[in-house]
């Protein structure tokens, strides 16, 4: 059995549930153009998945196979709602901007993921720490990646100006690319690859080998 | 633990049956319970773009200089519902809890525009529209702050335009709701953007609605200028969308004749 230390840190850099499980990519694509946002999203899937992972694995004996995907849908979509619902209430203006987002947890795979994989198997004191380290660990790779689209896409972090921008009488031109979805998996995609060039471990074998042109016809 | 007896039929309702019933409470708790919060944060966030929009309060600030908080600000304002068709104020519609967009929705309290009338693409014209109104001492008219919406590029634009005494010079806009493209449309929120909007003049010669989103104003001191603001670069679109619905709010259709009205000393 994994010690909780092991649980709770793993999933920051040996385990992390976007770099190495590739789960939840698409919410960090939406939400990392402000660190505002990202910090609230981040906080809202690191709670629906502590939560989740602990009231499934308290249910986890009493819970029929054959329903058990419905019933874990069913916990995560309800914390998923009172989330949505405190956001509302105590941070309306980031709810506007980010209430579809977090409807969108709900079907965040890293928080499915962890109740499936981990929850199910283990006892609840256990799955609250493995949702919250794999949620650190969503965190953690958001907000690197806003740390680069923010700045970069419209001059500002947290909402104070870095960069000054042409437009407010400053020199810097921002990219527009940034500010997109695309540039969020470009970086993603180069952090993943400085991660697995550190820590080789994480390259994953190949599935299959290229064959050699033994016959050199068939370059032709 | 006997594997049969978790995966029998029996279980199988009584797990589900009780999952849902209490996440159907903690759900439907939750909504219940924190409701009374979120309409007053609708409530104020409505409040808070009207004075953003006259310019009393600035963007993302709670306080403004002097440190009067929204409420404070707000209670100089007196909302009044106009209706749109006469020109004139609705006595018998209460214009506290009135919901403007809802009432465009509203088949007996609303028309459908036909394409060629509805320049801001907003399908569907309410009867009724709210006004923000500020008195001075004396009581006249200090500023007027009326909802604007229209089409952009990707979808409706939703804001405020508050006019300067005289009912036909601009005070300031600003746009609560939008989806332009950040950087590009999106500069539709930029302040340095929203400053030039201070002192157009919104009628032409002709009475009608004149704003004119353009590149390359015209030299300074001609009458053509008093109606013109910057286009926003990269955002032809929006700019397009913008100048539509200022022009389409303050004409005719709009609020036009209730400003009339108003200017008629006829209200």
């Amino acid at each position: 059995m994994a010690s909780s230390k092991e649980v709770l840190f793993n999933p920051i850099l040996d385990n992390n549930p976007i770099a190495l499980q590739v789960l939840g990519i698409c919410s960090a694509l939406a939400v990392t153009v402000s660190m505002a946002n990202t910090l609230v999203m981040c906080a809202a899937v690191t709670a629906v998945t502590a939560f989740s992972s602990l009231f499934i694995s308290m249910l986890r004996n009493h819970m029929p196979s054959s329903i058990r995907i419905i019933v874990q849908m069913t916990i995560i979509a309800s914390l998923v709602i009172v989330v949505d619902q405190l956001l509302q209430a105590y941070a309306f203006a980031i709810s506007k901007t980010l209430s579809v987002f977090v409807g969108l947890i709900i079907t965040n795979c890293i928080v499915l993921g962890r109740a499936e994989g981990f929850a199910m198997q283990n006892p609840p004191g256990l799955s609250f720490l493995d949702g919250i380290g794999n949620g650190l660990g969503y965190s953690a790779l958001l907000v690197t990646v806003a740390l680069i689209r923010e700045p970069l896409g419209a001059g500002t972090l947290m909402g104070y100006e870095i960069l000054p921008t042409v437009n407010n009488g400053g020199w810097y031109v921002p990219n527009g690319l940034m500010l997109l979805a695309p540039s969020a998996f470009f970086i993603i995609g180069l952090l993943i690859w400085a991660l697995r060039s550190w820590k080789r471990e994480q390259v994953e074998s190949a599935d299959f080998e290229i064959a050699d042109n033994i016959q050199y016809r068939e370059a032709l | 633990m006997s594997q049969p007896k978790r995966d029998g039929i029996g279980n199988i309702l009584l797990v589900a049956v009780s999952v849902c019933l209490v996440c159907s409470i903690l759900v439907s708790g939750a909504a219940v319970a924190l409701k009374p919060v979120q309409k007053a944060n609708q409530v104020l966030d409505q409040k808070k773009n009207v004075l953003i929009a006259a310019g009393l309060l600035a963007e993302g600030a709670t306080v403004d200089a002097a440190g009067r908080g929204v409420e404070a600000l707000f209670a100089n304002f007196e909302t009044r519902v106009v209706d749109l068709r006469t020109g004139r104020y609705a006595e018998d519609v209460d214009a506290q809890g009135f919901d403007q967009l809802r009432t465009a929705a509203d088949p007996s309290r609303s028309t459908a525009l036909a394409t060629g009338e509805d320049p801001a693409t907003i399908k569907r014209l309410e009867h009724y529209g709210l006004v923000y109104l500020k008195r001075d001492a004396s009581g006249a008219i200090e500023t007027a702050v009326l909802p604007i919406r229209g089409y952009g590029l990707w979808g409706t634009l939703y804001g405020y335009l508050a006019l300067d005494s005289d009912l036909e010079t601009v005070a300031g806009i600003g746009f609560y709701q939008h989806k332009e493209t950040p950087g590009l449309g999106g500069e539709v929120e930029n302040p340095r953007w929203k400053a030039q909007w201070a002192g157009v003049s919104l009628f032409g010669d002709d009475g009608a609605p004149a704003v004119a989103l353009v590149k390359g104003k015209a030299p300074e001191g001609s009458d053509a200028r008093s109606h013109q603001v910057d286009a926003l670069s990269g955002a032809t679109m929006t700019s397009r969308g913008v100048q539509n619905l200022v022009n389409f709010w303050v004409g005719e259709r709009g609020y036009g004749s209730w400003l009339e009205n108003m200017r008629g000393g006829r209200v």
